[in-house]
């Protein structure tokens, strides 16, 4: 196979606390703070900048202020100026464009890793927003070779940059490290490990990748993102009628197929999948989705063929 | 001979008064979802009148179920103490204060003859804790028995009899307002999720307390026998620094979900975020219950331990049918 030669990465960032109340995250951060303060540049074997995405929603250790601030990061939000009334997460998008960014020029930092937990059984789901950056793309073939405890995905939403809404759009290379099953408000000492140990991959196979090693080229299986599916609601006050089936709670990534159990209301009557095309539920009973009226993703799965890559020397 | 046994355990059982007037509460902490949606199913399906007990459905905090969180201003849950209760209320009060209150007149007042017989205040939990009926009595032979029909009944959930020992004047939850009362409180789930399984022993659950009580209306004997009482001995926080306070562990993986399992001094406790183990000190073998529940952080509870004893329990029967 070919090799391909790219550029070096010269900085990443590992944010945490974008949502305020998905605590793996904050706590990673929080401990490579400690780390940083006790061994300096010497704590990483590359340069690594720690950021606390959201500092206000993570000391009410709630999702966000006034506004989801992982839907703050597209072209519109980042060039409108920022006034009076402007939303807390709004005016922190800014700060953050500022300190990791611009978006979309080259004083933007290489590569940004954002932190996430979910209610949802995902295991360690690594997401992306496009399906040819050949860098990312190798980090998650490297942690799915890496991690043998725990299922490690790639989720990929094919939108273009501009329209990118969330944090790991700012940068050059980025993507969101989300792990569940965690309630929010909780920290489970097994998903903050898994968290943890997928952040010293990342860091690893960049000073790998820097040092000049080869990595080989394959194929990745990933979930292309294809649409959302609301809960069954009362058409006058809008409340769930009905709760994500026993079937189905937990089984994300399952192969969804008609005639398969999805919803049973509160009254006991089940609903079922009706489409004819087999589809891969993701997110599954995620708290913050209720309100943005999803129960869960549906994706399509798909291989990804990526190069050999190698660093690009002067 | 049954006869004679039968006149014996109904001479020697003790006599109580009905269970005439029933609360049922859900939404007490606002992002604890399966008492929402079922006092909503409840509510929806009202009563036609013929049910031989009275039950009365509340949404305890409907502002704070609007917004999906677990209080407003202040933790509704702990606004049932006498001096909260009786403390003079303005329109700048907490709402929860002024809503404490209101419930209070609905379904008490508490410790007098109007409040209702039995309050069941229906929660969840991000804990493992299966099904819990948690009371202020070690002694309340109503609570002790539902408990004991729900532990022969619910064949897939584990039910335990957890007790606080506050004096009723301290107690500070919603269920110390009813002559009876518990908290049913079923994990793991988490806030601002609903869980079909969790909604569904919870329904269970309520229906077989109902169950019970009409049958006790009824004048059905019930045995007595024995239960497994866990009574609250102490709560531990989490490691945290000594300046900004900041938790500096997780509950350890040894004992995260382990509800109810003895936990001896030196077992594993907490892991903290740079890898070091941390284990219990205490001198007494104890059994750990709500670890590592969401709305406790803050409470600065990372888990709470109790004694377990076998309790003792007569038979009971309704007093006003021979």
């Amino acid at each position: 196979m070919a090799l391909v030669f790219l550029p070096a990465l010269a900085r990443m960032a590992v944010c945490g606390g974008t949502h305020g109340n998905e605590l793996s995250g904050v706590y990673v951060v929080q401990e490579m703070e400690r780390q940083w303060k006790e061994k300096g540049e010497c704590a990483w074997p590359i340069p690594v900048t720690t950021v606390l995405s959201n500092p206000r929603a993570v000391k009410e250790c709630r999702r966000y202020i006034e506004k989801d601030m992982n839907r703050c990061f597209n072209r519109a939000t980042l060039s409108s100026p920022i006034t009076d009334s402007s939303p807390y997460e709004v005016r922190r998008a800014h700060e953050l464009n500022n300190l990791l960014g611009p978006k979309g020029s080259t004083d933007a930092i290489d590569l940004i890793c954002d932190l996430h937990n979910t209610t949802a059984n995902m295991g360690l789901t690594l997401i992306h927003y496009t399906t040819s950056d050949w860098v990312t793309l190798h980090i998650c073939k490297y942690l799915q070779t890496k991690l043998t405890k725990v299922p490690v995905r790639v989720l990929v939403l094919d939108v273009p940059i501009s329209d990118a809404y969330s944090l790991e759009s700012v940068s050059k290379h980025g993507f969101s490290i989300e792990v569940g099953p965690q309630p929010h408000g909780v920290v489970r000492a097994d998903i903050y490990t898994i968290m943890k140990e997928a952040v010293d991959l990342t860091i690893d196979w960049i000073h790998k990748f820097s040092s000049g090693m080869v990595f080989e080229g394959g194929d990745v299986e990933a979930f292309r993102f294809i649409k959302s599916v609301d809960y069954p609601r009362d058409p006058e006050t809008r409340t769930l009628t009905a709760a994500i089936h026993p079937q189905l709670q937990d089984r994300d990534f399952c192969l969804l197929k008609r005639g398969d159990p999805l919803f049973l209301s509160f009254s006991g009557e089940t609903v079922k999948y009706e489409e004819e095309e087999p589809l891969h539920p993701f997110f599954i009973n995620e708290a913050a989705y209720y309100e943005k009226e999803i129960a869960f993703h549906l994706g399509k799965k798909m291989m990804l063929t990526i190069p050999s890559v190698q660093v690009q020397k002067d | 001979m049954q006869m004679d046994r039968h006149s014996h355990l109904w001479r020697n059982a003790v006599a109580m008064p009905t269970v005439s007037r029933v609360a049922v509460c859900g939404g007490t902490h606002g992002n604890e979802l399966a008492g929402v949606y079922l006092v909503r199913e409840r509510l929806k399906r009202r009563a036609d009148g013929t049910e031989p007990v009275s039950v009365v459905t509340v949404m305890s905090n409907p502002r704070a179920v609007q917004l999906c969180v677990r209080y407003v201003e202040t933790d509704l849950n702990r606004c049932f103490t006498r001096a909260t209760l009786s403390a003079p209320v303005s329109e700048t009060s907490p709402y929860e204060m002024i809503r404490s209150q209101e419930l209070n007149a609905l379904l008490g007042p508490k410790g007098s003859a109007q409040a209702v017989d039995l309050l069941c205040d229906l929660h969840n939990t991000t804990a493992n804790t299966g099904l819990c009926l948690i009371t202020y009595s070690d002694c309340d032979w109503i609570c002790l028995h539902i408990c004991k029909h729900l532990q022969r009944e619910m064949a897939s959930t584990p039910v335990r009899y957890v007790h606080f020992d506050i004096p009723l004047n301290e107690a500070y939850s919603l269920d110390s307002v009813g002559k009876h009362g518990f908290a049913m409180e079923i994990g793991p789930q988490p806030h601002s999720v609903v869980r079909s399984v969790i909604f569904s022993a919870m329904q269970e659950g309520v229906q077989l307390m109902m169950d019970w009580i009409c049958q006790f209306n009824s004048g059905t004997l019930f045995e007595g026998g024995w239960v497994d009482v866990y009574t609250m001995v102490k709560n531990i926080d989490y490691p945290r620094d000594s300046e900004t306070h900041v938790i500096t562990a997780a509950v350890h993986p040894n004992l995260q979900d382990r509800d109810f399992c003895l936990l001896h001094p030196g077992d594993p406790m907490f892991l903290s975020f740079s890898g070091e183990t941390l284990r219990y000190k205490g001198k007494e073998a104890l059994y750990p219950f709500f670890i590592n529940e969401g709305a406790y952080y803050e409470k600065g509870i990372a888990l709470s331990l109790a004694r377990k004893r076998r309790v003792e329990i007569p038979s009971v029967r309704s007093e006003t049918l021979r």
